[in-house]
């Protein structure tokens, strides 16, 4: 993808735009810069737990969650920091949780595949895959029962469309008309089996659609339009009208889980990566902004990062009492 | 004068209840809504709390179960209800990854207040599929409470209990209990768990028996009254908190124990009970211990094959016996006593 016609559309309404275009940049460099500081440090063994990096696919997760209201939900994956940050989920304690510390959101105890923020309507992410689906639509559920107008986005990649989870929910989602946005994030690979090696067409839309629900492809990662589509699937979503389904084609440009490139296993090929990363959407996008805008932000943010390390630096261990701790609710 | 009730209609009361008192309660589960109302126990619901609180599911047993979790995530407490135990397994994954672990492993941001209703099936062929009784594997999961009431006093009170907990629960209904009847106060009640009940005293043997096991366990206590035994009949009533306490204690003065399993014995409830006898205090006491339970094999559908496949009032008083007479000729009870029960004749 060429840089020429995106930058020439977006000039036409930059006036319009430029706080969008802003609004986008800080959050994808905040989630890129904070998973490269991870891979940065993983090695040193301060992170006691595996990382799935976002790296690659953080638009899908920055062009939805800009389009939600206070109150809004989000259930996600193991492969979740983007959808956390994105969410506004609280950096600190995200940290400190990948360090395995009593201030983290899950006071150490889940690690970076079991992040939360209540707060912020981050309500969970779960290391089996396809497992919160039901906890989106149950929780979509809730909100229609108590008659709130605010919804739900479910999170999820084209490994959970493989699960009997993922079809049990499109269907009760669709018969009981619920409030969720489903969000499949179709990196190809599940692990390293590409999804036609698991499915027998290219057809996860015409799937979707047949449980009753309008669903759409986005084929390029294109920020601006994940952003429009989901804000005009959450409006169809937040009028009454029922669930609905995007399905986002974007890439993992890191191995499934760890820090590193995995080209060497041979299950796809550097070329297949370098497509996407040539449509990265944070260079795009700082290709649109001015230089000082740039360092302002990201030097911000640069800050805002040294300090979660640093915080999750010196914070303590969960001590020996703590193990028994939350088994039940009081 | 005591009000006399059946177990269904306790639980029916429990239901209605809870259901009326707290709006947050919802009630969903293949067959919740139609004519047979589950046996009864939520008739005239829809009618009462509208099909919005009361509704039929697909049969999606691993998502509607997380469904629950995530409607317990918004603030309600759904009961989940499953006609027979065996079709729980397919929501395996739902219970033990998820609703079990989330309190936890999201370090207690999360709760999870959830009832999962699991019927056990018996005789009349239930067979292989329609008669497992799975709580010893729920047992060896952190982070679930399990109940399984033998009385229509307990059916009530640990029913309201179980809505009222906050943690998931599972509560263990034997559809053959579904004849006994006793006393109900006709008031909302609840039924702490972690709470043994001594359902009769004696000196000479304890008789632990699980969910429909306490009753085949009373008739053993009246066959062998017969032979001059007095047996000490215990009902854990909850699996999950384990009330020990009360069943080490009369242990102590027994020096006898067996513990009837509603379930296969290898892992069960019966193992666990035993060491933990084993492993208290008085581990250096000389105590005779025996386990019971079906015997080792997929339950048949074959009523001549089936009787050999569960144990009975009869084989129990007769292994007691040999507890305490291990010299003596083996004896089995010869008398039939009036079964207090109706058997359960199907179709369900």
């Amino acid at each position: 993808m060429t840089q020429e016609p995106l930058k020439r559309n977006l000039e036409k309404n930059n006036m319009k735009d430029s706080a969008l275009i802003k609004k986008f940049y800080r959050s994808l460099y905040r989630i890129r810069r904070t998973e490269e500081e991870i891979a940065r440090i993983y090695p040193t063994d301060k992170i006691k737990s595996p990382i799935h990096l976002s790296i690659g696919q953080e638009a899908i997760s920055v062009g939805v969650c800009e389009a939600l209201r206070q109150g809004d939900v989000v259930f996600g994956t193991y492969r979740g920091h983007a959808m956390y940050l994105a969410k506004g989920g609280d950096l600190m304690s995200m940290i400190a949780e990948l360090y395995g510390k009593i201030t983290g959101c899950s006071k150490g105890k889940g690690g970076s595949m079991h992040l939360n923020d209540k707060k912020k309507g981050v309500m969970g992410t779960s290391a089996i895959v396809g497992t919160t689906i039901p906890h989106a639509v149950g929780y979509a559920y809730g909100l229609k029962y108590k008659k709130s107008e605010s919804i739900v986005v479910s999170f999820f990649g084209d490994g959970a469309v493989d699960e009997g989870a993922f079809h049990e929910s499109m269907n009760f989602a669709a018969l009981k008309s619920l409030p969720v946005l489903f969000i499949c994030e179709n990196n190809f690979y599940a692990i390293h089996s590409h999804h036609l090696k698991r499915h027998h067409s290219d057809n996860i839309c015409q799937r979707v659609r047949t449980y009753g629900m309008p669903a759409e492809r986005i084929e390029d990662s294109d920020i601006f339009k994940i952003n429009e589509s989901a804000k005009k699937y959450l409006k169809h979503v937040r009028d009454g009208n029922g669930p609905a389904f995007l399905e986002c084609m974007t890439c993992r440009w890191k191995e499934h889980v760890g820090p590193n490139d995995d080209f060497h296993l041979g299950y796809r090929n550097e070329e297949e990566v370098s497509y996407w990363k040539k449509n990265d959407q944070l260079l795009r996008l700082g290709n649109l902004l001015n230089a000082s805008f740039l360092s302002r932000v990201e030097s911000e943010i640069e800050q805002e990062i040294k300090d979660a390390f640093k915080f999750a630096e010196k914070s303590v261990f969960p001590d020996g009492t703590e193990l028994t701790k939350n088994v039940f609710k009081d | 004068m005591k009000r006399i009730i059946n177990y269904p209609e306790a639980i029916r009361e429990a239901l209605e209840q809870e259901t009326a008192s707290d709006p947050s309660v919802i009630i969903f589960g293949q067959g919740v809504d139609d004519p047979k109302a589950i046996l009864g126990t939520t008739k005239g619901f829809v009618e009462k709390f509208g099909t919005h609180r009361i509704f039929d599911t697909p049969l999606s047993e691993d998502s509607m179960t997380g469904v629950a979790i995530g409607a317990a995530l918004s603030g309600l407490r759904p009961i989940h209800t499953h006609i027979r135990m065996d079709f729980m397994l397919l929501a395996m994954n739902q219970i033990i990854n998820m609703a079990a672990k989330m309190h936890y492993m999201y370090g207690g941001a999360f709760f999870i207040p959830i009832v999962i209703r699991a019927m056990i099936g018996k005789s009349w062929g239930q067979g292989a599929q329609h008669s497992q009784s799975t709580y010893p594997l729920f047992m060896n999961i952190p982070g679930i409470k399990i109940v399984a009431p033998s009385t229509p006093y307990d059916a009530k009170g640990c029913l309201i209990q179980s809505i009222r907990d906050n943690n998931p629960v599972i509560y263990v209904e034997h559809r053959l209990l579904y004849y006994q009847k006793g006393h109900v106060p006709a008031q909302s009640y609840s039924v702490p768990f972690g709470r043994a009940r001594i359902l009769t005293k004696g000196d000479d043997i304890t008789l632990v028996g699980i969910s429909q096991m306490a009753v085949e366990c009373l008739r053993a206590h009246k066959y062998l009254k017969e032979v001059g035994i007095e047996a000490e009949v215990i009902d854990p009533v909850s699996l999950y908190p384990l009330d020990i306490e009360t069943i080490e204690k009369s242990v102590l003065k027994t020096r006898r124990l067996i513990v009837v399993d509603n379930a296969w014995i290898t892992c069960g409830a019966g193992s666990e009970i035993i060491s933990r006898i084993f492993e208290g205090k008085n581990h250096n006491k000389n105590i005779m211990v025996y386990r019971m339970g079906f015997a080792f094999v997929p339950c048949p559908t074959t009523p001549t094959l089936e009787k050999h496949f569960y144990p009975d009032a009869k084989k129990i008083a007769s292994r007691a016996y040999q507890m305490l007479h291990p010299k003596r000729k083996p004896w089995v009870p010869t008398s039939s006593l009036q079964r207090e029960e109706i058997e359960f004749k199907g179709p369900f």
